[in-house]
């Protein structure tokens, strides 16, 4: 491993990437230390939580390549027959690396 | 809620060291890809020009694989510091989300365990943890331990992709750029299915396609959660009130 020279931004630069990255681990909890949890707040994160997964994977589903549709298809069917997210899950994969050879 | 359910509830955010060791375990074998991705990362970083300490030292303290990624097109002589911050923010803006979603289970923590158990917060080990909550499972082993195992792995990659980054230049062909989306996919289809959920998601996907389309760079995960989250808010009260 290199010593690090010469770029003592570089360093500078990555502490506040960490900085930035942990405000947004803490901030949620932070934030919600102030509201108490009731009802209807635990339907909205109850709500929310499957939402974020969602809103994740969407964009990848719709600009994805066909590897990628056909990996999660793949997934998404091993998951409601089998039940099991480990088939599931290599599956996916082995379809998209199937796809990609051909 | 009846008081069964309450006492329930309060054990569910248990945390010891046996449960700490079970959700690194259960989150050994996604660790595993990790190693790969942090490889692809630790390649990628190199032909950017970051030096080998800082690359593992970013990996480290830093912890986000997409925003990661995200920095290194930004990287170069003149590192444009505002854009930096804002992209990594923005990209990992769902970190606050899932910060919320789990603090019914961390609030009850004192602030040492609460903040130090989200140090290790990603998307793999909060998506298992949420998921043992939902199932009446304490999730918070999974989400320290889970979380100790996909931060090791993911260094540790990193690390490895300096020397053999060459080795997984193409991870795609492989297909394990779809390993986070399928994990994250089953995690999904896996958990609770009724008509509201899936009213739920699909305003999600809706609201994240938009936002992915008309709105600035990377707001699609928060725009769609939030959508998702209003949904079950309003739809939720609905319910509670018949």
């Amino acid at each position: 491993m290199s010593i690090e020279t010469g770029n003592p931004s570089a360093l500078a630069i990555i502490l506040i990437m960490a900085v930035v990255t942990l405000v947004t681990r803490w901030g949620g909890v932070f934030a919600m230390s102030f509201v108490p949890i009731g009802y209807r707040v635990k339907r909205f994160i109850h709500a929310m939580s499957g939402s974020v997964l969602v809103a994740l994977l969407a964009p990848l589903a719709i600009t994805g390549d066909n590897g990628a549709r056909l990996a999660l298809l793949t997934t998404a069917v091993i998951m409601l027959t089998l039940k099991k997210p480990l088939p599931a899950i290599a599956g996916g994969i082995l379809v998209a690396a199937l796809f990609r050879q051909m | 809620m009846t008081n069964e359910m309450a006492s329930e509830e309060a054990a569910l955010h248990r945390l010891d060291g046996a449960l700490t060791w079970q959700g690194f375990r259960e989150l050994l074998p996604i660790s595993l890809f990790v190693i790969v991705f942090g490889a692809a990362f630790g390649l990628a970083a190199t032909q950017a020009g970051l030096s080998d300490a800082s690359i593992v030292i970013m990996s480290a303290l830093v912890f986000a694989g997409a925003a990661q990624f995200a920095s290194l097109e930004l990287w170069g002589p003149h590192i444009p510091l505002f854009t930096m911050m804002l992209t990594v923010f923005a990209i990992n803006a769902r970190h606050l989300l899932m910060g919320a979603t789990l603090s019914p289970w961390l609030q009850p923590l004192k602030p040492a365990k609460r903040y130090g158990v989200m140090l290790v917060a990603s998307d793999a080990n909060w998506a298992m943890a949420m998921q043992a909550f939902s199932q009446g499972r304490p999730g918070l082993g999974l989400l320290l331990g889970g979380g100790i195992a996909l931060w090791s792995f993911w260094v540790l990659g990193t690390w490895l992709g300096l020397y053999f980054g060459n080795a997984v230049s193409n991870p795609a062909s492989l297909g394990l750029d779809m390993v986070m989306g399928c994990f994250l996919l089953a995690m999904v289809v896996g958990s609770e299915k009724n008509l509201r959920m899936l009213v739920i998601w699909a305003v999600a996907a809706g609201a994240s396609l938009l936002a992915y389309r008309y709105l600035p760079e990377n707001s699609h995960v928060v725009v769609g959660a939030i959508a998702g989250g209003l949904v079950g808010l309003f739809w939720g009260s609905r319910d509670h009130e018949h």
